[in-house]
């Protein structure tokens, strides 16, 4: 199988997602998670050659001529992102399938995580700079349409609108990031930049570059300050949170700050900008997530946090701090999408999510109790846990920071504690912890639920306890591909006694006296003063501001009768045609046209009488009728002068009007006169000024000796290139087919609007 | 089932059973009889302008248009519902299906190597088949279905 089906896939299928999950129906559901699983061994097979140092491109020409291209580099890094969304992919696409059983719109779920699945692997396999913004971009509308799932809630739609607004604002700058690294590099291909540093990073517009990329990273990965769309897309069913909004989508910005590292790492702006932007970002979410009393809010919080120790380590770029990162991007996909999805066990059980609703689990979901366990001991980074592994390195890491160290080490100290907090609230007290039993399980969850978080959990432990293999064959690849040189790292469980174990220690005697003092965290007083200056708030008055103006500018500009909107274009389109036509004409050439023959004249006597009847007629069918005279007269002349193609189209156009016109009469009111003397006066202006002008503009059109270039290619390709003798259609369907595709899209979207206001009417 | 009633309908108004009733009180018996001859003729005619409209005047758009112009007028005799029963496919759906196939003939291109939307031929004996007529069929639907879809939701009010 090749990288371009394999990334493709997903968007094959997922059009035929809604047939396929009937026909599947209840009892086979599961088999939708055949399909990250084999995306999963299609990526395995490349881990041995990467661990040997290889890497792999393919490239497909897209739009060669502005070297855009569907390139894809398969490298340590890119491959360890593309196990990481098919492998928790498959466990995720198992769950929802059961999560969402007996939903009417299960089909149309798999469909929107279809497309994600495909283009989350797109964007981190894809070289060329604009091939990974259209997936970025794609990342961004799916996550739209899966935060807003249940779209009958208020709360989901404009969940998924801020979402949706932050993240594809946040594209766009990226994508200015790129054409202006393009320009400088004078390419698109990540890999062409990554060997262009020196001349790259000296350039005056680098930083300018740089700083609309980080945009772009900052906001798809929930960076302070606009990480407050995060929290809000949990609206989205469990299964979308844990895959999305945790363990791949949001994971996007950090997968591009490493990309970048080789390129920009070192750099001024890139240290003073990533740096304090993720250590803000850490201890915010971590802090905030405590405060939270649902599960799944808590857990987006301190995906936030999660988020900004990536970012800070990226940031900090020490071969150490790479390390840490990698290291920290397994374990924290590992819990965080297992803790996601207990979350979601609890709410498709017990119909609750607040972990302090909840006690006692432990008797009847032994399982779940044992997964949860893990997890939240990997999220405390209690050894033997991956977690514990990370949670040393980051220590480390910082510890040997070129900067601000201490300040640093202070700051994830007490981030750390929050998280061992909400380690406590995850994975202890709805478990343990003794309290009404209101909401008692009867029983375990269906296996399908529970086979997830226990594999990811499990994968977790098991990989803090034997890192080696895990250590050759991923993370180390993944290092190199980030620093862009090879290095050779040990990980052990036992580190030996030094000042990061004691760190570790004091994290977590600190952290259990969160938990036990999380009343004092969750004192409302703080908020309600910040909450004037939170980014939310920004977010909504700039929302509420574009409203405002949108009704301004309606209530301007939106008469609501129909006369006044044909004024308005009408006599705006004489005034800009008719000012040039006036001033810089060289003149009209009354050239004198060709009307000898009498069917001509005959024509041209019946065309303006016809148009003086209908308005001179007080009847509307009358009116009608001889309008469509006008028609077909100009459609004998398109005959006459041999545009039967056209004479055709306007016959038909002719003859369908005169029906829609025939339909709608039944719903006008009685023909009266509305107008007075003076406006009738003022349209008689209009109209032959209107009149007049498209007279003058054919006329001098006709003076003037018209560019032949394109119509003489079109007539001399037609055959040989196009097989068509007729250049009209040959122009249509083939030469310009790109409009042609675009307007029947329109044809059909103006056809949606009719239908939506006619059915809106008939409501009311 | 229900596509052989249809079927059978269908040469109902071609031979000389009884017609559907006139829905509308005003709609004349001269319409509805005229209807019933031309509206074989007009498809066919509608047909006719597509497929010939690679080499001489016609093509989709205006094959469209004719097509969705001969139902209009049956559904101007006999009412939109019984437009929509000879319809079989819903405007909405022939708007989807056109679309669909639009695309699928521009995706022939990259499946085979080419950029986007490049004409693909091949030669079947003497007649010469190619992508663009595939592309002329996705707008020939569209039209018809957007045409219809506008008409018939008036019709039904």
């Amino acid at each position: 199988m090749d990288v371009l089906l394999a990334v493709l896939s997903g968007f094959l299928l997922a059009p035929l997602a809604p047939w396929l999950d009937r026909r599947l129906g209840k009892r086979w559901g599961w088999m939708w998670a055949l399909v990250p699983l084999g995306l999963l061994l299609f990526f395995l097979r490349f881990v041995p050659a990467l661990a040997r140092g290889e890497a792999f491109t393919r490239r497909l020409p897209w739009i060669p001529r502005l070297d855009v291209h569907l390139s894809f580099h398969l490298d340590g890094l890119s491959v360890l992102f593309a196990l990481l969304i098919s492998g928790i992919g498959v466990f995720i696409f198992l769950y929802a399938a059961c999560y969402l059983e007996g939903h009417p719109h299960r089909g149309r779920f798999f469909l929107s995580l279809l497309g994600f699945m495909a283009s989350m692997l797109g964007l981190v396999l894809a070289d060329n700079a604009i091939a990974l913004f259209v997936f970025w971009e794609l990342t961004s509308l799916s996550s739209y349409l899966l935060i807003g799932f249940e779209h009958e809630r208020e709360r989901a739609r404009s969940a998924a609108l801020q979402a949706l607004l932050v993240t594809g604002a946040g594209g766009l700058a990226l994508l200015a990031g790129w054409l202006l690294l393009g320009q400088i590099g004078g390419g698109i291909e990540l890999s062409q930049w990554r060997h262009q540093r020196e001349q790259l990073i000296v350039h005056p517009h680098a930083e300018w570059a740089l700083a609309l990329i980080l945009l772009g990273a900052f906001t798809k990965s929930a960076q302070f300050p606009f990480h407050f769309w995060l929290p809000n897309a949990m609206e989205a069913p469990t299964p979308v949170s844990a895959y999305l909004h945790s363990a791949t989508m949001v994971k996007a910005g950090v997968y591009l700050l490493a990309r970048l590292q080789p390129i920009f790492g070192g750099t001024e702006l890139w240290n003073a900008t990533i740096v304090p932007v993720g250590a803000v970002t850490l201890s915010l979410g971590a802090l905030l997530a405590v405060r939270q009393r649902e599960a799944k809010r808590l857990l987006a919080y301190s995906t936030v946090s999660a988020l900004g120790v990536l970012t800070l380590l990226l940031g900090v770029g020490t071969p150490t701090a790479v390390m840490a990162a990698m290291v920290f991007l397994l374990a924290h996909a590992l819990y965080k999408a297992a803790l996601f999805l207990i979350a979601g066990i609890w709410d498709h059980e017990m119909g609750a999510r607040e972990p302090e609703r909840l006690a006692g689990l432990r008797r009847t979901m032994p399982i779940t109790t044992a997964a949860a366990v893990l997890a939240a001991a990997s999220l405390a980074g209690l050894p033997p846990s991956l977690g514990f592994l990370s949670k040393e390195l980051f220590y480390e890491a910082l510890r040997t920071a070129p900067r601000w160290p201490l300040l640093l080490l202070a700051n994830a100290v007490l981030a750390g504690m929050a998280l061992v907090a909400v380690a406590g609230l995850m994975g202890v007290r709805p478990f343990f912890g003794r309290g009404p039993i209101e909401l008692q399980p009867r029983h375990e969850a269906p296996w399908p639920l529970w086979l997830g978080p226990s594999l990811l959990s499990l994968g977790g432990t098991i990989s803090g306890l034997w890192p080696a293999s895990l250590e050759r064959m991923l993370l180390n690849p993944a290092i190199t591909a980030v620093l862009g040189e090879s290095v050779h790292t040990h990980l052990a469980l036992w580190p030996g006694l030094n000042p990061v174990l004691l760190l570790s220690v004091l994290t977590i005697v600190g952290g259990i006296g969160m938990y036990a003092g999380r009343g004092i965290v969750r004192a409302p007083a703080l908020p309600s003063v910040l909450a004037r200056f939170a980014p939310s708030a920004a977010y909504a008055s700039l929302l509420n501001g574009i409203y405002v103006l949108a009704r301004l500018q309606t209530r301007v500009l939106q008469s609501g009768h129909l006369r006044y909107y044909l004024l308005t274009i009408i006599a705006w389109t004489v005034s800009i045609v008719g000012y040039p036509l006036v001033t810089r004409a060289d003149g009209v050439a009354l050239r004198r046209p060709a009307p000898e023959h009498v069917l001509d004249i005959g024509l041209a006597l019946i065309i303006p009488l016809a148009a003086l009847a209908a308005v001179r007629f007080t009847s509307r069918l009358a009116a009608i009728a001889t309008l469509g005279v006008v028609g077909y007269a100009i459609a004998l002349l398109y005959m006459i002068f041999g545009a039967p193609d056209l004479a055709l189209t306007q016959f038909m156009v002719e003859s369908l009007t005169v029906i829609l016109f025939v339909l709608i009469f039944y719903h006008l009111p009685r023909f009266t006169t509305l107008s007075g003397r003076w406006a009738r006066a003022r349209d008689v202006v209009v109209s032959l000024l209107a009149g007049g002008m498209v007279s003058g503009l054919v006329l001098s059109i006709l003076g003037m000796s018209p560019p032949d270039a394109i119509s003489e290619y079109f007539v001399h390709k037609s055959v040989p290139e196009a097989h068509g003798r007729n250049v009209v259609n040959v122009i249509l369907v083939d030469f310009r087919a790109l409009d042609t595709l675009g307007e029947i899209t329109v044809l059909a979207l103006a056809g949606l609007g009719v239908y939506a206001l006619m059915r809106l009417r008939v409501e009311e | 089932m229900k596509r052989r009633r249809l079927e059978h309908s269908s040469e109902v108004h071609l031979r000389n059973a009884p017609l559907p009733a006139l829905e509308w009180e005003r709609a004349s018996v001269i319409l509805g009889v005229a209807v019933r001859a031309l509206l074989p003729l007009l498809l066919l005619f509608s047909i006719f302008l597509l497929l010939r409209g690679h080499h001489a005047p016609g093509g989709g758009f205006i094959g469209g248009l004719v097509a969705a112009a001969a139902v209009a007028l049956y559904a101007l005799a006999y009412g939109a519902t019984a437009a929509q029963q000879l319809l079989r496919l819903s405007p909405r759906g022939l708007v989807a299906a056109g679309l669909a196939t639009a695309l699928a003939s521009a995706l022939v291109g990259p499946l085979t190597g080419a950029p986007f939307l490049t004409g693909r031929w091949m030669k079947v004996g003497r007649l010469e088949l190619g992508t663009p007529l595939l592309f002329d069929v996705g707008v020939f639907l569209v039209v018809i279905g957007v045409t219809l879809w506008i008409v018939l939701t008036l019709a039904e009010e």
